[in-house]
């Protein structure tokens, strides 16, 4: 199933920073996990939680991946950070495939590929203090630091904006917003190239999540870093990144930048997702167009055929169910995946014509 | 609206006595319910919103909890009645729906059974009319095919599913009270819009009054009539929708304001946070327990550290707790917040 060679080499987005080339690139990546059955542990069926997604991230820039659970969006980001093996697909960091690397073959690679986790309570050892924490990168990668590693955590903490005495003391002595930084320290520790951050501010509270939000894209200028913002938040995802991919069923239904996919979404799926989101401002409670998707996703054990989207499309009609669309390039860097797109002034049915034509057609509109 | 107001609450204090000190989780709360209209109370984790709602339930331990205050309940007083008198409001005249319906309903036992259990401790009837009326309340909440899901389990629906119907379940005696603790925190967005679609009908329909509690001010601007803003187990503001949204009176609801990513502005480069995080309720700050974190603290020569604010109208059926000179909030709000937001 290889969906059409789009990977995006369209124009850069307003941030002078991202440089061409790609950091990152992901083709046609996947994960099934198997469903066992019998004393044979024969596999009954698998669920499909990535079916192929292929995109790129370019040096500097920030990738927000979002959609609602189960689309496989941490699956995902689990992947590049080689957490889980591949099921196909390949993952090339820096110029190098990775895919198939072994743990050991990898372990130089995790210096310049770190993860900041969701919870900030279990993903910080209860028996240890930040300075062992925010150290172990150190020890594990034999790095030497020119006044100790001691001073070096001590630096870190003060860059995401923990003092230095909190050396010594352990995790449940700080609040999440805390907390979360001493995790974003860790990552931090061996100056990465890329941080995938897997739903880094939900699990804070609003006035404590935009702190983490502003350290994070202080950060990244600061520090010249790469990120891939793993979220189901749709307002966070449009404040810290500079392009975004939607994901629904272990698909990507449309990348785009971000001003674009926010202001012009042409998936439905996007629309409805958007249209979902409660605006904070009453005055507007009244006469706004709200899209309501019926009933939920279906199960990734056996997703609908052809456009996955189709069992709660409201634009449906046939060919969506016979036909999955490819994801092609509708406006320079938007890419979207539907037979029926929104917000487009091309004409989508043509341009998903010639892709289906071939391949090689797809790439400008 | 005349004489009483169906739910009233009067000074409302729930405190907790620990080895480390009295944990004062609500302190001094106020406010009044219609029948027909929503509450939203907003806060952070911690603010105490989430004590008060088991607290109007008569959820508390009351080994455990120091509860006092009055609370009025169409014209019956909840506080000091016996623990029977209270469980046989609840349910009938007054009902929740939990934050995580799958931790909230009872595994073993299928979703019909449990809706059946509680109509029937309220209701005398046969296991039969019951099984017929659970069936009827999944149908109204919008779950397909009522009369054979009604023998699943809790499992067997997915997230969107069990909280339509734990919404069931707790209508299912037709409460004039329905307190509803973060109904969609757990559910994904296009999930969380027919939530809060469901229980905007359901109220129309049965004009209860409901209690929204959230840490979401996008879904109190979708939902609530009126809004009670929570810090520190305290209210530090209170008024209509509209006038805290498009007039608010207190730094922290600017603060909260501020914090939040908003898809219907144009994107801002910077996200303004609240400094710090909020406070233990152990060691709640002296004077506005907001001050260690307000940016307009030190414009009152130390008033705010040493004085508890009380709640003062700023406006009609506007209140705010806060030592700022009303029109110094105003300044502040129309030449250096609104712009930001």
């Amino acid at each position: 199933m290889s969906t059409s060679e789009t990977t995006t080499d369209a124009a850069p987005a307003e941030r002078p920073a991202p440089s061409g080339e790609p950091l990152l690139q992901v083709e046609d990546l996947g994960k099934h996990f198997p469903v066992t059955a019998g004393l044979l542990r024969r596999q009954v069926a698998a669920v499909k939680a990535v079916d192929g997604v292929s995109f790129s991230v370019r040096r500097g820039e920030t990738l927000g991946l979002v959609g609602e659970s189960g689309c496989g969006k941490s699956t995902t980001g689990r992947m590049i950070m080689r957490l889980l093996d591949p099921s196909f697909g390949r993952i090339t960091f820096d110029g190098r495939d990775i895919t198939a690397l072994s743990q050991r073959q990898l372990r130089p690679y995790r210096r310049d590929l770190q993860m900041i986790f969701q919870d900030p309570y279990s993903s910080l050892n209860p028996r240890k203090t930040v300075g062992a924490i925010v150290g172990a990168p150190f020890h594990l990668q034999n790095v030497q630091t020119e006044h100790g590693v001691k001073k070096a955590v001590q630096e870190i903490l003060e860059l995401v904006g923990l003092s230095p005495e909190h050396y010594n003391r352990y995790p449940h002595e700080f609040s999440g917003g805390q907390r979360q930084r001493i995790g974003i320290a860790r990552t931090l520790a061996l100056k990465p190239k890329l941080i995938i951050a897997d739903e880094p501010v939900s699990a804070l509270d609003v006035s404590v999540q935009a702190q983490v939000v502003n350290l994070l894209e202080d950060l990244q200028d600061e520090l010249d870093l790469t990120y891939v913002v793993i979220a189901h938040d749709l307002s966070v995802v449009r404040h810290i990144s500079d392009r975004v991919a939607v994901m629904y069923l272990g698909k990507i239904v449309e990348v785009a930048d971000r001003n674009d996919l926010y202001e012009r979404p042409m998936h439905p799926y996007t629309n409805a997702l958007l249209s979902a989101v409660p605006v904070p401002d009453p005055s507007r409670r009244e006469g706004r167009e709200r899209i309501r998707l019926q009933g939920d996703v279906p199960s990734p054990l056996d997703p609908p055929p052809a456009c996955r989207f189709h069992t709660r499309c409201w634009k449906a009609q046939d060919i969506c169910k016979q036909q999955e669309p490819p994801l092609v390039a509708l406006s320079p860097g938007h890419e979207v995946a539907c037979h029926f797109p929104e917000n487009t002034t091309v004409s989508a049915t043509d341009l998903v014509a010639k892709a289906e034509a071939g391949p090689s057609g797809s790439g400008d509109a | 609206m005349t004489g009483e107001p169906f739910l009233s609450v009067r000074d409302l204090k729930i405190h907790f006595p620990t080895d480390d000190g009295i944990v004062r989780s609500v302190d001094g709360l106020t406010f009044d319910l219609e029948r027909g209209r929503t509450l939203g109370i907003v806060g952070e984790s911690g603010s105490g919103k989430s004590v008060t709602s088991l607290g109007i339930l008569g959820l508390h331990n009351r080994r455990n909890a120091k509860v006092s205050g009055e609370i009025w309940l169409d014209g019956k007083e909840l506080v000091g009645a016996s623990p029977d008198e209270v469980r046989r409001q609840r349910g009938r005249k007054m009902a929740m729906i939990f934050q995580d319906p799958l931790s909230s309903m009872h595994p073993f036992y299928t979703v019909g059974k449990q809706i059946v259990e509680a109509y029937r401790v309220h209701n005398d009837v046969s296991k039969s009319v019951a099984r017929k009326h659970a069936i009827d309340m999944l149908g109204r909440v919008g779950i397909p095919k009522p009369d054979r899901r009604v023998d699943d389990y809790p499992h067997q629906f997915s997230g969107g599913m069990r909280q339509r119907a734990m919404i069931a379940m707790a209508l299912s005696c037709d409460p004039e009270l329905l307190i509803a603790d973060e109904p969609t925190t757990a559910l994904d967005v296009t999930v969380q819009a027919q939530i809060l679609d469901l229980i905007r009908d359901l109220q129309e329909e049965f004009n209860s009054a409901i209690i929204m509690i959230t840490h979401d001010l996008g879904v109190v601007a979708e939902l609530a009539d009126d809004v009670l803003v929570m810090y520190a187990g305290r209210c530090v503001e209170q008024a209509s929708v509209d006038d805290v949204f498009h007039a608010p009176q207190h730094p922290y609801t600017w603060g909260l304001l501020g914090s939040m990513p908003r898809l219907d502005r144009a994107r801002s480069e910077r996200l303004n946070p609240i400094k710090g995080s909020p406070p233990s309720l152990i060691n709640v700050p002296n004077g506005c327990a907001f001050h260690p974190r307000c940016a307009y603290a030190t414009l009152n020569g130390g008033r705010s550290e040493s004085e508890r604010p009380e709640l003062t109208e700023a406006a009609p059926g506007h209140l705010a707790a806060c030592h700022l000179p009303l029109d110094r909030r105003r300044e502040i709000w129309e030449s250096e917040i609104r712009p930001t937001l």
